[in-house]
């Protein structure tokens, strides 16, 4: 078994790694699947079993390899093919349909079937390059173009079950060199790395870890908060599902820089196989001796083990979060005393996000200089996204700090479906805001977000078109925080209930214009009256909303009017006797059996019957398009 | 239940915070927290039910109700609610004959919905007993649900 007992040791099993690494790429034909959940969702485990079954018969010599999530999740599922001899072709949408012919043209094929080709993944260790084709490199497609990949390094390139992978892009040399500096100096690293705090809240890590290097006690924790609760945010998953080691790594160093020996990973249980990445990885580095006694032979002892989280938003609280790995519901503390001085089972304990461990390993090789070189202002290096919603390419990005919005939905995320106009883009989910179109230039930095009312948050952006209600998407939050608020605070518990039934008021159309200025005062008095992050930034999203689509609320109250054709209680669908061509499949897919009609007669939606769902609309062939909405009072239909 | 409970326990590093990983236990094996588990986790723990109650109800991944064979789990995330998340589930609950939270009759399936499965780019998403469906429209989420039943 290969153990590393010093960093001697650990170059010697890193150059056996790389070796192996190098010949995946130059013997035999090299078949890698995306697969992370995001990939595994659109049927990657098929389609790779497709293709080993259209190979078998062929005595056709191939190697199978797994990777996490590239980002380009829009595409998937994705599929790479290194022949011999020829450069490593990314292909997207390989779905199980698509693999005869995948295998015919791209594998047996002489040629790179260009057509389907997203790019050719250029690594350095890979010497066919994307120059001896006309095919681009991967690396210039416009999603990926405007990134810099720093925490997602090695996501969709290694196969995240195999420490020797991570070992041969340079992996644990972070470690290596960092175990023989002294803690106060790495502190000072990170201090002018400018890292700050990825998980939300962008407090300044280094400064952090001072607090809690300073703290005196034979025990500290480290905490990896990995509850990515936010509905809408999966950069912790996919660094997780794609690259674990990076996290393990910079959870090394922090126990090392301020000195503590147990850690704690406190991942969500709605990530399964997150979970089961982080523990082959945690097995594998302990089995290498990167984890348990006297690391590296540097007399450093830490170990790592995974909490499963049982499902609350609130406990991406530090003080929550705690509180739930002693088995509490996870309530958030008063502070002081600050968990550096007295956090998990009251010893000093230091918690950071995914990201911002992810991170570390390249600040400690590179140093604090670099990363300070990228972003802008006090946000500095770079951070990933989830880009969701209405956008074409949906998928993880990781950008440097300071690039616009408008950049981010427009040329990494290659703008709106159908051309339809954005009507906004939501940042820091339920704790964030709704920015509108009109300041799409606002740059993606923590203070930049903060003065339009928003929040970075854990960093998932969801972008709305016209087809979203704005005061629907308020109800969605509040509803969401309500049910979320552990109830320790009363504005936080009762606050966001009344908020919520104000808001339910107008998508029935039944407030006055009086709730508004209601709504706006309780929103005050929850934000200053809460202990914790999720009270005092839940009524972010309403009072975003109020500022900026005001008009949208009015027209509910006025009028009751949902111009964007969404709030059940003032919408109607109608079948349109001309266009109806009587096939009878929304007639057949309608859940409340509402809607009638016989052969060749036009079909009747029964208003007292429908529940508005949709689901008409979303079967009727695109060619009749025979079914419409109408917001307003009910109209009689004739037929 | 209580030997079941000691011996969940057997395999923790004490009785500190073991509260969580013990309820979780007890899910993965028995599905869901019956009456029973709560007194026994209570008993041997020596913390009162009403605490074990407490902490069972406060986190979503825990249900206090038997589980259908087949666990269907309808994502409500931000991104699955804007794509038709809510339609989907509407669907689903209609073809099924049960609100989100309950057990159909026959106990084949059960219905439930989660704040998020973290695949917004492929939203909306269902879980079928642990298998995420992307991109689904509410036809193809009653298909699926439909090919499991035969």
């Amino acid at each position: 078994m290969k153990r590393a007992s010093d960093s001697v040791d650990l170059e010697k099993i890193r150059r056996e790694a790389k070796k192996a690494w190098d010949d995946l790429f130059s013997a035999d034909t090299l078949v890698c699947t995306g697969m992370s959940t995001c990939g595994i969702s659109a049927l990657a485990c098929q389609t790779q079993d497709a293709i080993k079954e259209e190979l078998s018969g062929r005595d056709f010599p191939a190697r199978f390899m797994k990777v996490g999530c590239l980002g380009l999740c829009y595409a998937e599922p994705l599929v790479y093919v290194k022949k011999i001899g020829m450069p490593m072709v990314c292909y997207g949408y390989v779905t199980p349909e698509v693999v005869p012919s995948l295998v015919d043209k791209a594998i047996l094929g002489d040629d790179l079937w260009k057509e389907r080709a997203l790019g050719i993944v250029d690594l350095p260790d890979i010497k066919e390059r994307s120059a001896q084709t006309d095919i681009p490199s991967i690396w210039d497609h416009p999603m990926l173009k405007p990134q810099i990949r720093i925490a997602l390094r090695n996501c969709g390139i290694i196969d995240p079950e195999s420490i020797d992978h991570y070992l041969a892009r340079g992996g644990y040399s972070a470690l290596a060199k960092a175990l023989i500096t002294k803690p106060e100096a790495i502190i000072e690293e990170v201090k002018r790395s400018g890292l700050r705090g990825r998980g939300g809240a962008g407090f300044p890590t280094g400064m952090k870890w001072e607090f809690c290097r300073k703290a005196t006690a034979p025990e500290k924790y480290l905490i990896c908060n990995a509850d990515e609760g936010d509905p809408g945010a999966f950069m912790d998953r996919s660094v997780l599902e794609g690259d674990p080691h990076s996290v393990l790594e910079g959870m090394l160093i922090a126990a090392h820089a301020i000195g503590s020996t147990a850690g704690i990973i406190y991942c969500r249980a709605e990530y399964p196989l997150a979970l089961q990445r982080l523990d082959i990885a945690l097995r594998q580095a302990r089995d290498y001796g990167l984890l348990g006694d006297d690391i590296l032979g540097s007399g450093m002892d830490f170990d790592i083990i995974i909490k499963e989280g049982a499902g609350a938003f609130v406990c991406g609280e530090e003080t929550a979060l705690m509180a739930s790995i002693e088995g509490h519901r996870g309530m958030p503390k008063t502070r002081p005393p600050f968990p550096a001085n007295a956090g998990l089972w009251s010893k000093p304990t230091n918690i950071n996000n995914v990201e911002t461990f992810a991170n570390l390993s390249a600040i400690i090789n590179r140093g604090g200089d670099w990363y300070n070189s990228i972003g802008i202002g006090r946000s500095k290096g770079t951070k990933t996204l989830s880009l969701a919603g209405a956008v074409r390419r949906a998928g993880l990005i990781e950008v440097p700090m300071g690039i616009t919005l408008r950049e981010i939905i427009f040329d990494i995320g290659g703008g709106i479906p159908g051309d339809r106009a954005c009507k906004g883009v939501l940042t820091g989910g339920p704790s964030g805001g709704c920015i509108p179109a009109a300041h799409l230039d606002t740059p993606v930095d923590y203070e930049s977000l903060a003065k339009v009312g928003s929040i970075m948050g854990s960093g998932s952006m969801i972008i709305i078109d016209e087809g979203t209600c704005i005061v629907d998407l308020a109800r969605f939050f509040l509803t969401f925080t309500q049910r979320e608020s552990c109830g320790k605070c009363t504005p936080c518990r009762i606050g966001t209930r009344q908020m919520l039934g104000i808001l339910e008021k107008i998508t029935r159309g039944e407030a006055d214009l009086s709730d508004l200025s209601k709504l706006e005062r309780l929103a005050n008095a929850v934000r200053n009256g809460s202990l914790c992050g999720l009270g005092s930034t839940a009524p972010n999203p309403v009072l975003t909303t109020l500022r900026f689509f005001k008009s949208e609320f009015e027209e509910h109250i006025l009028r009751g009017n949902c111009p964007s054709l969404v709030c059940k209680d003032l919408t109607s669908f109608y079948i349109d006797p001309g266009s109806c061509r009587s096939c009878g499949i929304c007639a057949e897919s309608c859940p409340a059996e509402a809607i009638t009609g016989q052969f060749k007669e036009a079909h009747v939606i029964d208003q007292d019957k429908c529940i508005r769902c949709g689901v008409c609309i979303s079967v009727c062939p695109e060619k009749f398009s025979a079914i419409t909405r109408k917001s307003g009072k009910k109209v009689v239909q004739c037929i | 239940m209580e030997a079941k409970i000691r011996a969940l326990l057997e395999e923790l590093p004490g009785k500190e915070g073991a509260l969580i990983p013990l309820l979780q236990g007890v899910q993965s094996t028995l599905g869901y927290i019956s009456q029973d588990a709560v007194e026994a986790i209570g008993e041997v723990l020596g913390i009162s039910e009403s605490e074990v109650y407490g902490v069972a109800t406060f986190y979503s991944e825990f249900r206090l109700f038997e589980p259908g064979e087949h666990q269907v789990k309808v994502c409500l995330g931000t991104s699955c609610y804007l794509k038709g998340g809510r339609e989907l589930l509407e669907r689903l609950s209609r073809s099924l004959g049960i609100p989100p939270g309950r057990t159909t009759p026959d106990g084949r399936f059960s219905l439930e919905t989660v704040a998020c499965l973290g695949c917004c780019s492929r939203s909306p998403v269902m879980a079928v007993d642990g298998v995420v469906y992307g991109n689904l429209t509410p036809l193809q989420a009653k298909a699926i649900i439909a090919d499991l039943d035969e």
